[in-house]
C-alpha cells in the first residue's frame, strides 16, 4: 500500500519534472528540474530494491554531472528572446523524433515477454551491492574494463581538446619556492652613512 | 484506511518521536557549537568570548536565534524568488536528512540501511546545490562568484573523499555504518588507514566551506559570498545548515576512523560508559579540530586550494587505494 503510493508519488514527480525540463523558459530552471528528475528516478530504484544503483545515481548524476551542467548553464550568456525566436522551426523535427520513440516504446510494450521474474535483493538473499560486484568482476569483467578504458580515453580526449597552453599566465611554482634559500635572494650590504645602497 | 492506521500508526508515531529527538539533539548541538566556537576562538586570541547573556554567556546562542527570528526577510527585487527561498531550505533539510543513518550506539540508529555510507556521501554531495542555487538566484555578482567557487571546490574535494571512503570500505568490507564500526581493525590496518584520516579531515574542511577553505564566503573579497543577499530566517537556515553539516561530517569521521561508539584504543575497562557518550566525545574532538584550524591557518588562495585538491590529494588517495588493496590482498586480510 505504502509502496504503491510511493511509486505513484515518485513516478508522477518524475514525469512532471521531465515535462518541466523541456517547458521551462529559463535554462537554469530546466537543469534544476532535471536534477529533480534524477532524484525521483533514484527513488524508483530504491522501490525496486536496487538501493546501490539508486545511490550511485544520486552520487554520480546529481552530485557531480548535474553540478557541472548547472555550472556551465549558469555562466552562459543567453538572450532568451533570441533563443525563442528560432525555436519553432525545429518543432516538426522534434515531433518526428518523438513519434518514432513513441512507436518504439509501444512495440516494445507489446512484445515484452509476460511476467519476467524480477530478481530483487530479497529473492537472492545477498545484498545487491555484493551481487552487482560478483557479476561485474566475474562474468562481465572484460566489458567492465573496456567501458572503463573508453571513458579514460574520452577523458584524455576532452583534456587534449580543451587544454590551452598559455605562456602569459603566472603560476605559482611551489617546488621552486621551497628550493630557494635565503642566501640566493638576500644579500646584506653595509651602507655607510651619507651614501646610497 | 483504518487498516493502514492500525498497521503503520504506532510505527509512524514512534518513528516521529525518534526523528524529533534526533533533530532536537542536532539543533541543540548546532546552537552550542556556535557558542563553543566563539569561546574557543576567544581563548586562542586571549579574549573572553560571549560573556553577557546568561552565566558565562551560555544563553548567547538563544539570543542570536531570537534576533534572527525577529528580523525581516528581505528578498532582492531582481532575485528569482522561488529558487532564492528554496536554496536555504534545501541546504538545511539535507543537513538534517543525513542524520537518519548515523548510528549513535549499537542499534541506536533511525534507519539501518545496508548502503549507509553511500547514502551519507550522496546527501553530502547534494549540499552543493543549496549554495549554487543561492548564488545564482540572488542575482548579485558577489553571491554568484561565491556560488561558483563553492561548486568547484566541493566537487573537487568530493573526489578525494570518495577515494578515502573506498580505502575504509576495503578494510571493513561493508557499506553499512554499524558494520564499519564493529569490524575489528588490527593495528597494521589502522596504520594503513591513518594517512587517509588526515586527508579526510582536510577534505571535510573544504567540503563544509570552513576556514582555511572558506573562499565561497570569503569576507575580504566577496563580502559574504553566496549568502550576501540573505537576511533573517533565510540566513539563519544557511547558518544552521552549515553547522549541522560540520557536526555531520565530524560524526562521519568518527564512524569511519575513530571507532564510533566504542571506547577509545579498545580499552575494555572503559566500556561501562554508554556508547553515546564516546560517540559524542569523539565527534566533539573533530569539531574542536574544525575550530582549531579556523583559529590557526590563514585562508588559502583559490589556485592553491585547487592545486591541493587535484594535484596532491587526488593522486595520493588514488595510489593509496591501490596500496591498501595490495597490502590487504598480500597479507590475506581482506574481510568477507
Amino acid at each position: 500500500m505504502i509502496q504503491v503510493a510511493a511509486f505513484y508519488l515518485f513516478a508522477s514527480v518524475l514525469t512532471a519534472c521531465a515535462l518541466a525540463v523541456i517547458c521551462a523558459r529559463n535554462p537554469v530552471h530546466s537543469v534544476l528540474f532535471l536534477i529533480a528528475c534524477f532524484f525521483s528516478a533514484a527513488g524508483l530504484f530504491v522501490l525496486l530494491g536496487a538501493e546501490f544503483i539508486a545511490l550511485i545515481l544520486v552520487i554520480v548524476y546529481v552530485g557531480a554531472v548535474a553540478v557541472l551542467f548547472l555550472f556551465v548553464v549558469m555562466m552562459l550568456d543567453i538572450s532568451f528572446q533570441d533563443l525563442r525566436r528560432g525555436a519553432m522551426q525545429y518543432v516538426p523535427l522534434g515531433l518526428g523524433i518523438g513519434l518514432v520513440l513513441l512507436v518504439e516504446l509501444f512495440t516494445l510494450y507489446r512484445a515484452w515477454p509476460e511476467r519476467t521474474p524480477v530478481i530483487t535483493a530479497e529473492s537472492t538473499a545477498i545484498e545487491n551491492t555484493e551481487a552487482l560486484g560478483r557479476i561485474i568482476y566475474t562474468d562481465y569483467l572484460f566489458a567492465f574494463q573496456v567501458s572503463g578504458l573508453i571513458l579514460f580515453v574520452a577523458m584524455i580526449g576532452a583534456i587534449v581538446l580543451t587544454h590551452r597552453c598559455r605562456p602569459d599566465v603566472r603560476r605559482q611554482k611551489v617546488a621552486e619556492q621551497n628550493r630557494r634559500k635565503p642566501s640566493d635572494v638576500l644579500e646584506i650590504k653595509k651602507v655607510s652613512s651619507g651614501s646610497g645602497a | 484506511m483504518i487498516d493502514l492506521v492500525k498497521t503503520y500508526g504506532l510505527d509512524a508515531a514512534w518513528m516521529a518521536v525518534k526523528i524529533g529527538v534526533i533533530i532536537g539533539v542536532v539543533l541543540f548541538g548546532v546552537a552550542y557549537l556556535t557558542y563553543a566556537e566563539r569561546k574557543v576562538l576567544g581563548a586562542m586570541q586571549k579574549r573572553q568570548g560571549p560573556m553577557t547573556v546568561g552565566p558565562f554567556g551560555l544563553l548567547q546562542p538563544i539570543a542570536d536565534g531570537l534576533k534572527l527570528f525577529s528580523k525581516e526577510t528581505i528578498i532582492p527585487a531582481q532575485a528569482h524568488r522561488v529558487v532564492f527561498l528554496f536554496a536555504p531550505i534545501m541546504l538545511f533539510t539535507l543537513a538534517l536528512v543525513a542524520w537518519a543513518v548515523i548510528p549513535f550506539d549499537l542499534g541506536m540508529v533511525l534507519a539501518d540501511i545496508n548502503v549507509g555510507i553511500l547514502y551519507l556521501f550522496a546527501i553530502s554531495s547534494m549540499g552543493v546545490y543549496g549554495v549554487i542555487m543561492a548564488g545564482w538566484a540572488s542575482n548579485s555578482r558577489y553571491a554568484f562568484l561565491g556560488g561558483l567557487r563553492s561548486a568547484s571546490q566541493m566537487v573537487s574535494y568530493e573526489v578525494s573523499m570518495g577515494l578515502v571512503i573506498v580505502c575504509v570500505l576495503l578494510a571493513t568490507g561493508s557499506l553499512n555504518l554499524t558494520e564499519i564500526v564493529m569490524t575489528p581493525r588490527p593495528w597494521p590496518v589502522q596504520v594503513l588507514l591513518f594517512p587517509m584520516f588526515i586527508v579526510f579531515l582536510v577534505s571535510i574542511l573544504a567540503e563544509t566551506n570552513r576556514s582555511p577553505f572558506d573562499l565561497p564566503e570569503g569576507e575580504s573579497e566577496l563580502s559574504g559570498g553566496f549568502m550576501v543577499e540573505y537576511s533573517a530566517m533565510t540566513f539563519a537556515l544557511f547558518f544552521l545548515g552549515e553547522y549541522a553539516n560540520m557536526i555531520l561530517m565530524s560524526a562521519m569521521a568518527t564512524i569511519l576512523f575513530l571507532g564510533g561508539w566504542l571506547p577509545p584504543f579498545g580499552m575494555e575497562s572503559l566500556s561501562f560508559v554508554p556508547g553515546v557518550v564516546w560517540f559524542g566525545l569523539k565527534t566533539c574532538l573533530i569539531l574542536f579540530f574544525f575550530i582549531w584550524a579556523r583559529g590557526t591557518f590563514p585562508r588559502y588562495r583559490y589556485d592553491q586550494l585547487m592545486r591541493l585538491g587535484w594535484k596532491i590529494f587526488l593522486p595520493f588517495t588514488l595510489i593509496w587505494v591501490v596500496v591498501t588493496a595490495g597490502c590487504l590482498m598480500m597479507f590475506d586480510a581482506l574481510p568477507g
